[in-house]
């Protein structure tokens, strides 16, 4: 590796607890500018390639649209919009296979391309962005559809809304790109430095924070040195040299190094008045507030030894994967393996014919020779290797023993919710176990369980109030029988207490019930109606109208109950996705 | 173009298992080499039947319990077992010492747990404590093999004593033998000796037992310190160990240095050094996190010393291990590191309340 002559800018003071440095691979495409692709037949956009609630397609099939035209809108305060990437004809909304680790298809809008490559008009530019205020400017993230590209792709403008009641006084731009392979971040570092430290200012105007921290690790001297100079003439950037070491990238991780603050799990660095943003997410907050442009590219690093020239290119959205690899030239005969994302953190696609979306910063492409043998898992030793490489201080054997053991509750112990799934556990394992995997497949079955519990807990409460409801209506009932009988018992007495002679005690005639009590009869009730007692058939008809009406009461409260609860299952079925793809990706390091 | 699929990450693969054993293998070596010359062949007899028989017993167990068997012989560990038990064996013992001790050791406490990594003991000083109590007096057939007149065994003697008890003529067994240090002090001491004498008979006995002890100690203490290079072993448990052993036959010493030996004694003298390397610190039964390793070994540091002194067998080391093993769950869940973002002294957010949970 060259280290430029002078490097000027300070090291980071602080570190954080374990990590490695696996190889870095990055040298094939490190120093190979970013190229455009050529325009392509056909773009398959999927609807949700971010962070929560997927887009709703707002084009029909047949219509023509023009580049940076809004294919589908966000849904919610979690949802970022989609656009199209050139002109062309929406030719289809329908089921295509994403990147997905499971190679399982999702909702995409279909655009064929009609090579004209014809723009809409783009939204106002905001050279001057200090006259907008904060929600104009989080309004205009929110239509352009900017999300993290860092890997976690969560709405921007949601993140920064989170911030801006919080108080931030720092950003801190993560340039760390720790992953071995990735080059993108370091590329257009080195190329676009002047988007990356203006969008930053803008996101310090939103935000009124004082004060930006550049973060990059130490093995991209240049990046470091352009980004240093691009940022000298103001005085609240800092570019700060991360040791290169795995997972420095990850948002929290990063936020330890240069602050040393740490932010435990379940508190957003927000709150501790930091906002953590990757260099190519800010870079596209300059191009949606100063140019207008929505979010309809991004660069994408390709590269291993099963790709016959590695590169780095701005990818249109929605260009299937198979045609980046055939611009990079192909792939090496006998490669068998194609990664989205870095080594340690992607996951294997089952198939090429996919689209790039906006989390897809690197295509990793092996043959056999160029990994090893995937060694069978052995016992583990409990040599504590993973304990003392997790950066988020576990103890990763102790998560594997009661994982594998499917004793759930001890992992909560073990704090398996503070794991981010990083991979250096598994990466330095002498038995080569899965540990990740293992902790995916407990925290999956704690959320299953969680899941349950909630619906069991709801159905007893349904199931308490039916009871309930059924005592009511059944002390009702006989409330309202025991009046009736009393009514007649009275009637009765009187009736007989009028026949009988004065002074007579009236006998029991009824006292199945057990409601009427004997009691003597003081005095002859007078003027007593006798012909409430007659049953005429007007009495009859009513008492059959209470009762039709009761049932259908019955009835309908029965279907509102039913009904709910097939919203109630619907809403969860719509909730497992969406916190399936949230929760592990939240601390993506890039 | 459709393609295989694994789960990220994609590591290279630069350690494994077999690495481990083979370091701690290369450890023992110095250790080994300094027994054979100081101890005769008996040693590497006794090392060679304990990994023949453990190998065995573990090929049978696996094959028993329908686990492949190859992966499980090829990673090393029971010849690391094998090897660590073998050197705790008297030099002189007979042959079925091993041989039963290594497949006690792998049947009843490895393999019957379910294999590497799920025993509660490590499993060389059950095989130890086994022989110990079983057979105590072949247990105590030790001898230096130099310094006795005429009492060196070559190779092929040392096999016909292990196997036939036969000695060569003009070699009897009571030339050979002698009693360890330990064992020489805990006899004077019973007959009223006071410490002094006992530790002192030691030197003027000529056998230079303490030198071989200080020789053997020496040599454990340069192959522990090449795992600590190679990152296999950690410092706590070592340093643990050999601390509890100073602080106890300190305190005695202190508290009576008639009746207690000097805790230089303690340390150079039984398992102590091999005990606080290579014992104490196997990964399987020994405590997982930095402060638990540092309670485990202090725990078998005290509890050698005590065992020693007040106990009837020859060394505290593999009881003491062996009660530590016991503890390793209760001391893990009690000692685990404070978890990132959880740590005290920290800054609290702006405004909010406690951090996290």
């Amino acid at each position: 590796m060259v280290k430029p002559p002078q490097l000027k800018v300070p090291q980071a003071r602080f570190s954080f607890h374990g990590g490695i440095h696996p190889p870095e691979n990055k040298t094939s495409t490190r120093d190979r500018p970013i190229k455009a692709l050529p325009l392509m037949p056909r773009y398959v956009l999927p609807l949700h390639m971010h962070i929560g609630a997927p887009a709703r397609a707002v084009v029909a099939v047949g219509q023509r649209v023009k580049k940076g035209q809004v294919l589908a809108q966000a849904t919610d305060f979690i949802s970022a919009s989609i656009h199209a990437p050139t002109s062309g004809v929406i030719s289809a909304i329908t089921e295509h296979a994403i990147p997905h680790p499971g190679g399982l298809g999702a909702m995409a809008i279909i655009l064929d391309a009609d090579g004209r490559d014809e723009a809409i008009e783009p939204m106002t530019p905001w050279p001057d962005f200090t006259a907008q205020t904060p929600t104009e400017l989080r309004g205009r993230l929110r239509e352009a559809g900017i999300v993290g590209l860092g890997g976690a792709v969560f709405p921007t403008a949601a993140k920064l809304a989170t911030g801006s009641a919080a108080s931030v006084h720092t950003l801190i731009l993560n340039g760390a790109e720790c992953e071995p392979y990735i080059t993108c971040d370091d590329r257009l570092m080195r190329e676009q430095p002047f988007e990356i430290v203006q969008g930053a200012a803008i996101v310090l105007h939103m935000m009124g924070a004082s004060r930006c921290l550049i973060g990059i690790e130490d093995n991209k001297p240049e990046a470091i040195a352009t980004l240093a100079e691009a940022s000298r003439a103001d005085a609240r950037f800092e570019t700060i040299a991360v040791p290169t070491r795995y997972p420095a990238g990850g948002e929290k991780q990063l936020i330890k190094v240069l602050t040393n603050v740490e932010v435990p799990r379940g508190r957003r660095a927000t709150e501790y008045g930091l906002l953590c943003l990757n260099v190519a997410t800010v870079a596209a907050i300059y191009r949606a507030v100063v140019l207008g442009e929505p979010m309809i590219d991004r660069i994408v690093t390709v590269t291993g030894a099963g790709i016959v020239q590695p590169d780095n290119f701005r990818v249109p959205l929605g260009t299937k994967i198979s045609d980046v690899i055939a611009a990079a030239g192909g792939y090496v005969a006998g490669t068998d393996r194609l990664i989205m994302g870095g080594p340690m953190m992607g996951f294997a696609l089952h198939e090429d014919d996919v689209p790039v979306i906006k989390a897809t910063n690197c295509l990793l492409a092996l043959r056999p020779q160029d990994r090893p043998a995937e060694p069978a898992p052995q016992p583990c030793i409990r040599c504590s290797l993973c304990a003392e490489a997790c950066p988020a201080d576990l103890l990763p054997q102790q998560l594997y023993w009661y994982a594998r053991a499917k004793q759930f509750d001890r992992t909560v112990e073990y704090h398996l919710f503070d794991c981010i799934e990083c991979g250096v556990c598994s990466a330095v394992c002498p038995s080569h176990l899965p540990l990740v995997d293992y902790y995916r497949f407990a925290k999956t079955e704690l959320w299953a369980a969680e899941r349950d519990q909630s619906k069991a807990s709801l159905a007893r409460t349904r199931f308490e109030f039916r009871n309930e409801r059924l005592e009511r209506i059944k002390t009702e009932r006989e409330a309202a029988l025991n009046k009736k009988r009393q009514n007649l018992a009275t009637n009765t007495a009187a009736i007989e207490a009028r026949d009988a002679p004065a002074g007579a005690t009236v006998g029991t005639f009824d006292d199945a019930f057990g409601t009427y009590q004997p009691q003597p009869v003081s005095a002859p009730a007078a003027g007593l109606d006798t012909a409430a007692l007659v049953i005429t058939d007007s009495a009859v008809a009513a008492a059959r109208a209470r009762a039709k009406a009761r049932r259908a009461q019955l009835d309908a409260d029965r279907a509102v109950q039913a009904h709910a609860n097939i919203q109630i299952d619907a809403q969860e079925a719509t909730e497992e996705p969406a916190k399936a793809q949230a929760e592990p990706s939240k601390n993506n390091p890039t | 173009m459709k393609f295989p699929t694994q789960t990220a990450p994609l590591p290279e693969a630069q350690n494994s298992v077999r690495r481990v054993m083979l370091i701690v293998l290369l450890a023992l070596m110095p250790g080994t080499l300094v027994a054979i010359a100081l101890l005769g062949w008996g040693v590497l007899i006794n090392i060679m039947l304990a990994i023949a028989a453990g190998l065995l017993a573990e090929a049978l167990m696996l094959k028993i319990r329908a686990r492949s068997v190859r992966p499980a012989i090829y990673d090393g560990s029971v010849v690391v077992l094998a090897w660590i038990f073998a050197l705790c064996l008297p030099n002189l013992g007979p042959w079925w010492l091993p041989v039963f001790g290594a497949i006690f050791a792998v049947v009843v406490a490895k393999q019957l747990y379910g294999g590497l990594g799920f025993n509660l003991f490590n499993p060389a000083m059950v095989g130890y404590v086994v022989l110990l109590i079983s057979f105590p007096e072949p247990m105590t057939r030790w001898g230096p093999a130099i310094d006795v007149g005429g009492g060196a065994l070559n190779f092929m003697q040392s096999l016909a004593w292990s196997f036939n008890g036969v000695l060569p003529s003009g070699v009897g067994y009571d030339g050979l033998s002698v009693a360890t240090p330990l064992d020489h002090v805990r006899e004077q001491l019973t007959a009223g000796a006071p410490i002094h004498n006992a530790t002192l008979s030691l030197f003027n006995s000529g056998h230079l037992l303490q030198a071989w002890n200080l020789w053997l100690g020496l040599a454990f203490l340069a192959g522990g310190l090449l795992m600590l290079w190679r990152g296999v072993i950690r410092w706590h448990i070592p340093v643990a160990v050999i601390t509890g052993v100073l602080v106890m036959s300190g305190f005695l010493w202190l508290l009576d240095s008639a009746k207690h030996a000097s805790p230089l004694f303690h340390l150079l003298t039984g398992a102590t050094i091999f005990g606080a390397f290579f014992v104490a610190t196997d990964p399987v039964t020994a405590s997982t996190t930095p402060r638990g390793r540092l309670i485990f070994g202090f725990g078998i540091g005290v509890l050698t010393v005590l065992i020693r002194s007040f106990g009837s067998y020859p060394d505290g080391v593999a009881f003491a291990v062996l009660l530590m093993n016991l503890s390793v769950p209760l001391i893990d869940y009690y000692t685990q590191p404070k978890v990132f973002g959880h740590k005290q002294g920290k800054l609290q957010p702006n405004g909010a309340g406690e951090g996290g949970k």
